[in-house]
């Protein structure tokens, strides 16, 4: 993992006048990983991805991506293979949909007979395309904002709340898109506060809170980290429904026991912890040390 | 040098579709038309080169109008792409900060250039078709005067440039870009003037005063078309100052040019050390 690893955040602080913004973190990201970085607002996790893009510096410790330092002079070419959709994303709204997308193309020095094939990979159509950026809703602003991310093929994607304001059926694509990039190489990072739309997607997930990394390793890890009970739902025959819970580790013998030993059952129904319930865990532990 | 021009051809395409440069284009044309016309009616009939009249009347036209414009054309240029969102994706992209700034400053001074070249080319093709006699000495007067405007222009737009890094705050750039108009292009005329009358002569020689002159690119420009040419400053009642003037033509142009480069390099430094 430390041979692939893209992304390489050590002990890294941001301070802004006195507050911190993030606070000695740690955090390596390898190829072809999805991770999802979750955490409420003002947690720190634009200022990282910000310190990851170079466009601010960290107070303490060190920040390398693909083997650079995004924030040096020479991180030209850094920066061509890296993809940002920033949060509530913004054009200039007296150009076009193609103006646009060539613009971020000519700066990135991409050839621009890659766009169409970017217009359609995203579901602008061409109608849209020819309209100024000022005329679009939210949803056509959001592909737009993928498409220019994605100029280039870059091997490192920041998508920071990339699915706010999204219809359920466009966020579907816009995740089958994310999926495509990873299992071709990219290294994504995800920030979202949806997060029950995360599970599935991400192959780690990363909780912040208050510049701090509380939390770091895929679901099922976090899910023995945070010891949350399993929710075992039983209907009878009868239609009567009864709850009960058990730890994660005894979930197995307690669901052997219940199909032997308990009363005649029409249904048995598991439900796990949601991400929501582990990081409200994690943010509850975080708060009493 | 591609990034340059990609950014600055930006800025162009942004100034035509928001009308910027067209509504500039024909104030200045306007204005110019209309200053030439009645500038020129008193000395109509004594039969001398009236372009030198517009030239005199033109310069201070530009000393008013085209810092305001400049200003307003500029003290937005990075502040509002901070305050909109636009910047942080764009400092994301394989640019440098100072290829961010001089691409969209490259911009705004093509705007301003063509809008003072057009705008005063107008009246320089109104008397030409008008039949009087202009001798080529008055043309380079003119074309100077042109040359020089589209220089101030940039000065300007060079400052409210600074004003525009050196703040968080939209308002705050908008007020120091009003401050720098008001100081440069009223007060400190009048200042020096005061200062002149309550020293009587006593300490404030001939050099301290161009060395104050010089200290604006508002006079600097003044002095370079009032008493640059012989034929301009007898009409401008500047040939007593010009024979005065112990500074030629090619240091003022220098200075002015100094007034682009200062301020702009100076906000170069402060946007590269921006936490945006």
């Amino acid at each position: 993992m430390t041979d692939t690893a893209t992304i390489r955040v050590e002990g890294v602080s941001k301070r802004y006048g006195d507050a911190f913004a993030v606070r000695e973190v740690d955090l390596d990201l390898a190829a072809g990983e999805c991770v999802a970085m979750v955490g409420h607002n003002g947690a720190g996790k634009s200022s990282l991805i910000k310190l990851m893009l170079g466009l601010t510096t960290p107070t303490a410790g060190s920040v390398r991506v693909l083997g650079g330092d995004p924030a040096s002079a020479a991180a030209s070419h850094i920066r061509r293979q890296v993809g940002f959709l920033p949060e509530s994303v913004a054009f200039h709204p007296s150009m076009t949909g193609r103006e646009t997308l060539d613009f971020y193309a000519r700066l990135k020095r991409v050839p621009r007979d890659g766009n169409d094939a970017l217009f359609e990979r995203v579901g602008l159509e061409p109608a849209a395309v020819k309209r100024r950026v000022g005329t679009y809703s939210k949803g056509m602003r959001q592909r737009l904002a993928l498409a220019q991310a994605l100029l280039g093929g870059p091997k490192v994607l920041f998508l920071d709340e990339p699915t706010t304001g999204l219809d359920p059926a466009l966020r579907q694509s816009f995740y089958e898109i994310v999926r495509d990039l990873r299992d071709a190489g990219t290294t994504v990072l995800l920030c979202s506060h949806a997060l029950t739309e995360l599970e599935g997607q991400a192959d780690r997930v990363v909780v912040m809170n208050r510049g701090r990394k509380v939390a770091d390793g895929s679901l099922a890890t976090l899910r023995g980290l945070a010891q949350l009970p399993v929710r075992i739902r039983l209907t009878r025959p009868s239609g009567e429904v009864v709850e009960t819970a058990c730890a994660n580790d005894d979930k197995v013998a307690t669901l052997r026991r219940i199909a032997c030993e308990g009363p005649e059952l029409a249904d048995i129904e598991v439900v796990q912890p949601s991400l929501d319930e582990m990081y409200a865990h994690f943010l509850r532990r975080e708060a009493a040390e | 040098m591609n990034t340059l021009l990609t950014i600055a051809a930006k800025e162009v395409r942004d100034g035509l579709r928001n009308r910027w440069v067209v509504a500039t284009t024909l104030l200045m044309a306007a204005l110019a038309l209309t200053l030439s016309f009645l500038g020129a009616a008193p000395t109509g009939t004594v039969g001398v080169g009236r372009v030198e009249v517009t030239i005199v009347s033109l310069s201070s036209l530009t000393i008013f109008l085209l810092p305001l414009i400049a200003l307003l054309l500029s003290f937005d240029a990075v502040v509002g792409e901070i305050d909109r969102g636009t910047m942080t994706l764009l400092l994301s992209y394989p640019v440098a900060r100072w290829q961010v700034l001089i691409g969209k400053f490259l911009g705004h001074a093509a705007i301003i250039a063509f809008a003072t070249v057009l705008g005063y080319g107008a009246a320089g093709v109104a008397l030409a078709m008008s039949g009087s006699e202009i001798g080529p000495e008055s043309w380079r007067a003119f074309a100077a005067m042109i040359g020089s405007s589209v220089l101030l222009g940039a000065a300007f737009t060079a400052m409210g440039y600074l004003a525009s890094t050196l703040v968080r705050d939209r308002g705050t750039a908008a007020g120091i870009a009003v401050a720098i108009w008001l100081v440069l292009v009223l007060l400190y005329d009048m200042a020096l003037l005061g200062l002149l009358v309550a020293d009587g002569g006593k300490t404030v020689n001939a050099g301290l005063l161009n060395g104050l002159l010089l200290a604006n690119p508002a006079d600097a420009f003044r002095l370079f078309n009032l008493t640059g040419f012989k034929s301009v400053s007898q009409f401008a009642g500047t040939a007593g100052l010009a024979a005065q003037v112990q500074v030629s033509a090619s240091v003022l142009l220098a200075v002015l040019a100094g007034w682009v480069a200062a301020p702009l390099a100076l906000a170069a430094v402060l946007f590269s050390r921006r936490q945006i």
